[in-house]
């Protein structure tokens, strides 16, 4: 029997309440972005527009489509996010795979090398001139190749390749197989759950960033969408080329408002689906730290 | 299968000839292949700028390069405790540093320990989908969302302070907002990413203790009190810590979308400041003592934390 004093009673019902206006303050703010961005001029600034659209129109929405630079970003952004996930993950795994096995007689030094990384870390103008040295500036590898392995990541994958049965390992070798081949045909059949989280992180975390583009592109042509976002915030949008006739019904808190969506909506998509990787991610980081 | 339960057993390093060590690596040459190009990546990326930071004793010229430029000792270490605005943009980074930890660090903690009492599974579970949700929104979005919803003629803030009689508040446009800006929005970006781990921890304490204690009579806040909070003490030590090494590292995406001309005499920090005047006017070896000065500070911060932190709780990073 579970005894509940009126005390505890009041705490439950306060500790729901409390909860939920938490989780409101949460999505409210994203439901009135996505209200502003399909409401007119007049109904934003005369402070109409709540959660629900007021006058309910598609132009900012058409002036942000019919701008050709946002789509090139939005272009950029999705080459990024996709080469260089990939990238991330044949790096990571390229060296979290030795570093987990023990016929490999380096780890030592190796993981030693890498966890320095963590503690002693460059500041911004000697990263900046080695990328300038090596030419990587103004190319859209200056975005995905700086930050290849992260060392956190690769002692994620490490102790995941180190849970994996050993017997595994020593049945496909006692039948032919070469190292290669093990890597290929066994570990890495077995690796989606950490790949898909890693993956996760990884591609979130190029979609996300402009700190990198910000340093090391200078050709506008090759910004990414969140640079551009931040051009049209910090700045204005009058940039954006409004057709005649719907002047009078666009805004630019409207259209700013439909870029801010139109830059959420795949994390949106994908956010559902990823959800079911990222906390079992979390769980093998922190026990590894 | 024996023959490498063996090797794992008297480890792989005992070699009694070079020509032994020599077959051992060949026969797994595949491994040492494909570990190239991360060794390569660590020591490019990672080692070379380390070497390279000691610009920050020189005035490195960029046809010079890191040979040739002169060197200077502790010149633009001494130069930057005597500009002014370099003081006022250390004195920005260490306030936001204290009220993130003082602020930010607790609450996934508490909010861990509420979302805990929650008994309904399904709520917990959409609750927790709506807390985790702003971490994976960019900075940039967030600006954009926040900077909105402040506006003085369109944001719902100011519509609502209006509709009470009260004249807008330009909460971008003043400087005493900055702060309180910048460190809620990082609350609400990533309180309810926090919890995450302190969740993992608490599923973890065993129940039979909570049994015992209802059986002597103890409530929840007891409960809390003497069984909840000490089973997370490791964690919150160890994340503790990690926050204090990162001490200075507010974060330059999350400064930089909110600051104007207007709000950044008290939002500028190290980073943006570096961003500013070292790669846009180019003065490279000064931020560079800068960045410098920052990496020590963390360095001092977090061995001087993790020795405390061994005499009081036992607990440490090391």
């Amino acid at each position: 029997m579970v005894r509940t004093s009126t005390a505890q009673r009041w705490f439950i019902v306060f500790n729901y309440i409390f909860l939920i206006v938490l989780g409101l303050s949460m999505i409210l703010p994203i439901l009135h972005v996505l209200a502003q961005s399909f409401s007119s001029n007049a109904a934003i600034n005369s402070g109409k527009v709540y959660l629900w659209p007021v006058d309910l129109t598609l132009t900012n929405y058409k002036a942000v489509i019919g701008e050709k630079l946002i789509w090139r970003s939005f272009g950029v952004s999705v080459i990024v996010t996709v080469v260089g996930t990939f990238i991330n993950l044949a790096m990571t795994s390229s060296l979290a795979y030795p570093l987990s096995r023990s016929e490999y007689v380096y780890r030592k030094p190796v993981l030693i090398m890498v966890l320095l990384t963590l503690i002693f870390t460059a500041p911004l103008i000697p990263n900046y001139l080695l990328v300038r040295g090596l030419g990587l500036h103004d190319t859209l590898w200056s975005l995905m190749i700086p930050g290849a392995i992260s060392a956190f990541n690769l002692f994620v994958m490490r102790s995941f390749f180190m849970g994996l049965p050993n017997e595994l390992i020593d049945a496909s070798r006692i039948d032919g197989c070469g190292e290669m081949r093990i890597l290929w045909n066994i570990i890495l059949p077995l690796s989606k759950p950490v790949m898909a989280t890693l993956g996760i992180f990884y591609s979130v975390g190029h979609w996300n960033s402009y700190a990198n583009a910000l340093y090391f592109i200078n050709d506008r042509m090759l910004y990414p969408l969140q640079v551009r976002l931040r051009e049209f915030i910090i700045t204005d949008s009058s940039s954006i080329n409004v057709p005649a006739e719907d002047a009078l019904m666009s805004s630019p808190e409207g259209i700013k408002m439909a870029v801010v969506i139109i830059a959420t909506i795949p994390i949106m998509i994908v956010y559902p689906f990823l959800q079911k990787y990222f906390t079992k991610g979390m769980m093998v980081g922190s026990v590894k730290s | 299968m024996a023959k490498s339960n063996i090797e794992a057993e008297i480890g792989p390093m005992r070699f009694r000839t070079g020509r032994e060590r020599w077959a051992y690596l060949n026969k797994y040459k595949a491994l040492y292949f494909i570990s190239i190009p991360g060794i390569l990546y660590f020591l490019l990326f990672k080692y070379v700028p380390l070497f390279g930071s000691v610009m920050a004793f020189q005035d490195y010229n960029i046809f010079k390069g890191y040979l040739g430029s002169p060197w200077v000792g502790l010149e633009h270490f001494q130069k930057m405790f005597q500009y002014t605005d370099f003081l006022r943009i250390l004195k920005n980074t260490l306030l936001l540093a204290f009220y993130s930890l003082a602020i930010s660090f607790p609450v996934p903690i508490i909010l861990a320990l509420l979302l805990n009492e929650i008994r309904k599974v399904l709520f917990k579970r959409v609750l927790q989908t709506v807390f985790y949700m702003p971490h994976f929104l960019s900075w940039v979005v967030i600006g954009g969302i926040a900077i909105e919803i402040l506006s003085p003629r369109s944001g719902i803030v100011n519509n609502i302070i209006t509709s009470m009689g009260f004249e807008p508040i330009y909460f971008m446009g003043e400087e005493s907002y900055i702060r309180t800006i910048l460190v809620s929005s990082g609350v609400w970006k990533d309180a309810g990413w926090g919890t995450i781990i302190y969740l993992a921890a608490l599923t973890s304490i065993n129940p039979e203790l909570y049994e015992a204690s209802e059986i002597d009579g103890a409530g929840r806040w007891k409960q809390t009190l003497s069984i909840t909070l000490p089973a997370l003490m490791p964690t919150i030590t160890i994340l503790f810590l990690l926050q204090i090494g990162h001490f200075m590292d507010f974060g330059f995406e999350r400064v930089s979308i909110f600051l104007n001309t207007l709000n950044s005499g008290k939002g500028e920090i190290l980073d943006t400041y570096i961003y500013t005047v070292g790669l846009l006017d180019r003065q490279y070896s000064y931020t560079t003592a800068i960045g410098l000065f920052k990496s020590v500070v963390g360095l001092v911060l977090i061995m001087t934390g993790n020795t405390l932190s061994k005499k009081m709780t036992g607990e440490g990073l090391y």
